[in-house]
């Protein structure tokens, strides 16, 4: 089976940056990583080239400056392969635009099953998923908290405000999948090298036929009017717990009318 | 001044109209004297309330019959713009369906989404508001095209309100053939119920993190909500860690709660969990870490152990009896 995977590599959110106030996008000025989100999938797809006794993961990435680290961690868990594309012209892509060069990346795979996380950790739209499947003309299952194939198809586990509903939905198709889904396995030592040697194969949005015009700032549909400060919460009042911190509590829900 | 008509994604569980959508319809009829709704289901189940929160009307699909409904739903509201409807925007709520629709709905109209909008104002045209940072700054953001403007609402952003009007009109909501992209089946569906108020509804919401050590330790949390008649709920840490269902999430991935109070016990105060919470009227934090995040938001803050301050706390609730 032919798994193909997005993976977002991102600024490390512990070290979110912030916004460039001359073009109100992210700044990337830093070394990006693997976003934590995607390990899931990675993790996930792994299982189940492994489940159906072989096939492939490809990785599939958008990212300036060529970037391939947050790659390298991915290939060193054990995904065979990767496409990158990186391009000038993608500087600025809204949601629509990045999904319109994934879709184009991902048909070069030619996958059985298309994973990706339900939303990227720094620009958590959430909505790159459907709107891939949507522009590959392929159904879909978001929201996965379990997958298993079988017999041509997907079963799923998919979220629901409520509890979970079990979906059934023919393969090929694309699924997002929650964080949780499974536990990604940290790269051993032998992957980590393994995955130096392993190909990346980069594409500009040309090699992908796509038109500048449509992607990156002159593509985008959407404009910033402005950012401002969100207004403070006024500072509370903080307490050391010398063993009578409790009743400070309860005297506060007091105050409250709680109890 | 009114904007033109405005679209508002209804979404419902047996019958009952989802909170998020009462409170897209508030938002919208500020916004726009004609509000209408698109409903995956039966409209004549919603078209009372709807109405009753100010929708002219209802274009529903009717049953679903086991589609996946976000393909049918964008499939039919693409269908219907190209046969000459006109909104000037679509709100979607920040739900499992919601994203969905809206996914869906941009590639067909080949337009963009503002999503993870907090507030929405007409200046010449609308304005989603959406908070980045864990909401340190607000980012507003409008469309440059005239085509609909597709908006994803987060939850609890609005307040629901009735404006006592009659039942919404039902219109035929048709579906398209869907081809491949219409082929998910729902074949079952379950719901995890939890016991005492519901997690986004209650006026108190007890919460713990990976400070408690371990799952055992979460039976704090759960006596201090029943004791207080409140909603337990989580960080993600312990969610993912498998101590709790990821019903009781609250956060950016989770729940978005507004509670009268809100405790978070051994909580840092993540960006993405101060997203989920940061709204609550009051907020108490007990945490041994005195510089955690968490004291950043907090009116009452314990700097302390979760393991002597809970105990100690039940013991003086239960001797108030
Ligand atoms: C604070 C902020 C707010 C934004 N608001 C909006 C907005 O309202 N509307 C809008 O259209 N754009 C918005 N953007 C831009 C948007 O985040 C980018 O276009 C981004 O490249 C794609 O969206 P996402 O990360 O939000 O994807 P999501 O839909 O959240 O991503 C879901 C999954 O898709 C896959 N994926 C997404 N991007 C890539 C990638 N580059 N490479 C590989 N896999 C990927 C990953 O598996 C990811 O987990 C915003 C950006 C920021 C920083
Ligand atoms: C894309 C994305 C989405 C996310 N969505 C969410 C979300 O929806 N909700 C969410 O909550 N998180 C979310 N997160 C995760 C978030 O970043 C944090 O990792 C998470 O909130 C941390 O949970 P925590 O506070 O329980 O754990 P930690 O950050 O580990 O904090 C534990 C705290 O407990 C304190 N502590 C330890 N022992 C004690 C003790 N004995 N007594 C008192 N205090 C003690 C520590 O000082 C510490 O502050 C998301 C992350 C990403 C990347």
């Amino acid at each position: 089976m032919k798994v193909a995977v997005c993976v977002k590599q991102i600024p490390d959110p512990a070290d979110p940056g912030a916004l460039d106030p001359s073009t109100n996008t992210l700044k990337r000025d830093v070394k990006l990583i693997l976003d934590e989100s995607d390990s899931y999938g990675v993790e996930m797809a792994l299982q189940l080239v492994d489940a159906a006794g072989g096939g492939e993961v490809t990785l599939i990435s958008m990212a300036p400056n060529n970037e391939v680290n947050g790659l390298r961690t991915a290939l060193a868990m054990g995904a065979d392969k990767a496409i990158l594309v990186s391009d000038d012209a993608l500087a600025g892509s809204d949601a629509l635009g990045t999904s319109k060069v994934l879709a184009a990346a991902i048909a070069r795979s030619e996958p059985d099953l298309v994973l990706a996380a339900t939303e990227s950790s720094d620009g958590y739209t959430g909505t790159v998923p459907e709107q891939i499947a949507e522009l590959m003309g392929l159904p879909s299952v978001t929201f996965a908290k379990s997958i298993e194939v079988a017999d041509g198809a997907v079963k799923v586990q998919r979220q629901t405000e409520e509890g979970y509903d079990d979906v059934e939905c023919p393969l090929p198709c694309l699924v997002s999948v929650t964080a949780g889904v499974v536990e990604p396995r940290y790269p051993s030592f032998k992957g980590i090298m393994a995955a130096k040697s392993k190909p990346v194969d980069e594409v500009s949005i040309a090699d992908l036929g796509i038109d500048a015009g449509s992607v990156g700032w002159a593509g985008g549909g959407q404009e910033i009017v402005s950012v401002i400060d969100a207004p403070v919460r006024d500072a509370g009042e903080i307490i050391e717990d010398e063993g009578e911190a409790y009743e400070r509590i309860v005297a506060f829900l007091d105050e409250l009318k709680v109890i | 001044m009114s904007v033109g008509t405005i679209w508002v994604l209804a979404e419902a569980t047996d019958g009952t109209v989802a909170s998020i959508t009462l409170e897209m319809l508030a938002k919208a009829r500020e916004l726009s004297d004609n509000v209408e709704c698109v409903f995956g289901g039966d409209g004549a189940l919603v078209a009372t309330e709807l109405g009753a929160h100010g929708a002219s009307a209802v274009h529903a699909t009717g049953d679903l019959a086991g589609k996946l409904p976000g393909p049918a739903i964008a499939g039919a509201i693409a269908a219907a713009i190209s046969g000459g409807a006109a909104p000037v925007a679509i709100l979607c709520g920040t739900t499992y369906g919601g994203r969905d629709v809206a996914g869906r709905l941009s590639v067909k109209l080949d337009a963009s989404v503002i999503t993870n909008i907090v507030d929405l104002t007409n200046d010449g045209g609308l304005v989603g508001t959406e908070p980045v940072f864990g909401g340190s700054q607000l980012v507003n953001t409008r469309f440059t095209s005239d085509k609909p403007g597709i908006f994803l609402v987060r939850p609890k952003s609005f307040e629901a309100a009735e404006t006592g009007g009659g039942a919404a009109t039902v219109a035929a909501l048709a579906i398209p053939d869907l081809g491949p992209s219409g082929a998910a089946r729902v074949t079952n569906s379950f719901v995890e119920q939890s016991e005492g108020p519901k997690l986004d509804e209650a006026a108190v919401v007890v919460s713990g993190g990976r400070g408690l050590g371990e799952s055992e330790k979460f039976e704090l949390i759960e006596s201090l909500a029943a004791k207080l008649g409140a909603a337990p709920g989580a960080s993600r840490a312990i969610v993912d860690a498998g101590w709790v269902p990821y019903s009781y999430q609250v956060g950016q991935t989770g729940k978005v709660v507004k509670p009268d109070v809100y405790i978070a016990a051994g909580i840092s105060g993540a960006t993405q969990h101060l997203v989920g919470m940061k709204g609550s009227k009051t907020i108490i934090a007990i945490n041994k870490d005195s510089e955690a995040p968490i004291f950043g938001v907090a009116d009452l803050g314990i700097i302390g152990d979760v393991h002597k301050v809970l105990p100690q706390l039940l013991e003086a609730l239960n001797a108030r009896g």
